[in-house]
């Protein structure tokens, strides 16, 4: 099975946390980075080679905080490779996480979630 | 001297301001300091969301530009820095973040046209236009999306001020400004 992926959070970098063995795929906290490109080269090649092999059902969840629109791109890039996946005949479940006062972080999710046929599911975090 | 830069701030409500070389380590300090700011003045959390995204976007903006600037004296017209303002006010209604920097003449008519056509469009439109550009738009080498304009004025919900001042023959002043209610 692939090695899991595990990049610690930065001021402008989120945290990942891809581990198939667990069943466990995060993307959180805030993606900021100038040079997004770079940051998500990582992430998407994971994705690329976590779709070879995946499992029969994955669970993806997000839960950002801040995201600039460099990033936005990059997020719209790795959402895809997860409707491939599902498109392949596996259970995909997104869920996408915002801030009960966050209606930006809301609105993105519905943006994203018109531009895929992968279920996602927004989901309001209630303090 | 220092008093009347002081008075002047203060009567124009500016709470940031600089004049210099951007790179990507001071955009990451303002924004850390603002950031702050905000948290220690207890402003409202949805609105300091607002505020630090477009602060993110605009200054993110600027530092890209200036990148892809070139500089260097082969004529007297050219300019010789990658310097920009940056300047961040508080309002009694308004938060504003307004960023200025040199820009080639012949790429204005190219922003001018963008910048209208996101202050004609209303809260849908501008929604539409995002999806489309996110969907359909490359990312630039730089992994600038072309989504920044329209991410600020969606985040704003108010037009974007904006203006072009001639310098010389081959450049001219680019300002941009953009304001979150603060209600």
């Amino acid at each position: 099975m692939i090695e899991p992926l595990k990049i610690e959070p930065t001021h402008k970098t989120p945290k990942v946390y891809f581990d198939p063995q667990n069943n466990m795929f995060e993307l959180s906290g805030r993606s900021i980075p100038e040079d997004s490109v770079g940051f998500y080269k990582r992430v998407l090649d994971w994705i690329d080679e976590y779709s070879q092999k995946p499992n029969s059902k994955t669970e993806f969840k997000f839960e950002l905080e801040y995201f600039n629109t460099s990033s936005s791109k990059n997020i719209l890039e790795l959402l895809k490779k997860l409707e491939k996946i599902h498109s392949d005949g596996n259970d995909v479940h997104i869920t996408w996480y915002y801030d009960e006062d966050d209606e930006d972080m809301e609105e993105t999710g519905e943006d994203y979630k018109a531009l895929l046929s992968v279920p996602l599911e927004l989901i309001m975090k209630v303090y | 001297m220092t008093y009347s830069y002081y008075k002047n701030m203060q009567l124009n409500n500016i709470i940031f301001v600089y004049q210099g070389e951007v790179t990507a380590d001071l955009v990451s300090s303002i924004l850390q300091m603002m950031e702050n700011k905000l948290e220690g003045d207890g402003e409202d959390k949805k609105i300091k969301k607002k505020v630090f995204n477009v602060m993110v976007e605009c200054l993110q903006n600027v530092y890209h530009h200036l990148d892809t600037l070139e500089v260097g004296a082969n004529t007297d017209s050219d300019i010789n820095d990658r310097t920009a303002l940056l300047m961040i006010g508080k309002e009694e209604k308004d938060y504003y973040v307004i960023t200025g920097n040199h820009i080639i003449n012949s790429r204005i008519t190219n922003l001018r046209d963008r910048l209208e056509k996101v202050n004609n469009c209303d809260k849908n439109e501008l929604k539409a236009l995002y999806q489309t550009i996110l969907n359909d738009g490359e990312l630039s080498e730089k992994g600038t999306a072309g989504l920044g304009m329209i991410d600020i004025a969606r985040k704003s919900g108010q037009k974007l001020g904006y203006d072009f001042h001639p310098v010389n023959d081959k450049y001219s002043f680019f300002s941009l400004e953009a304001k979150v209610a603060r209600v």
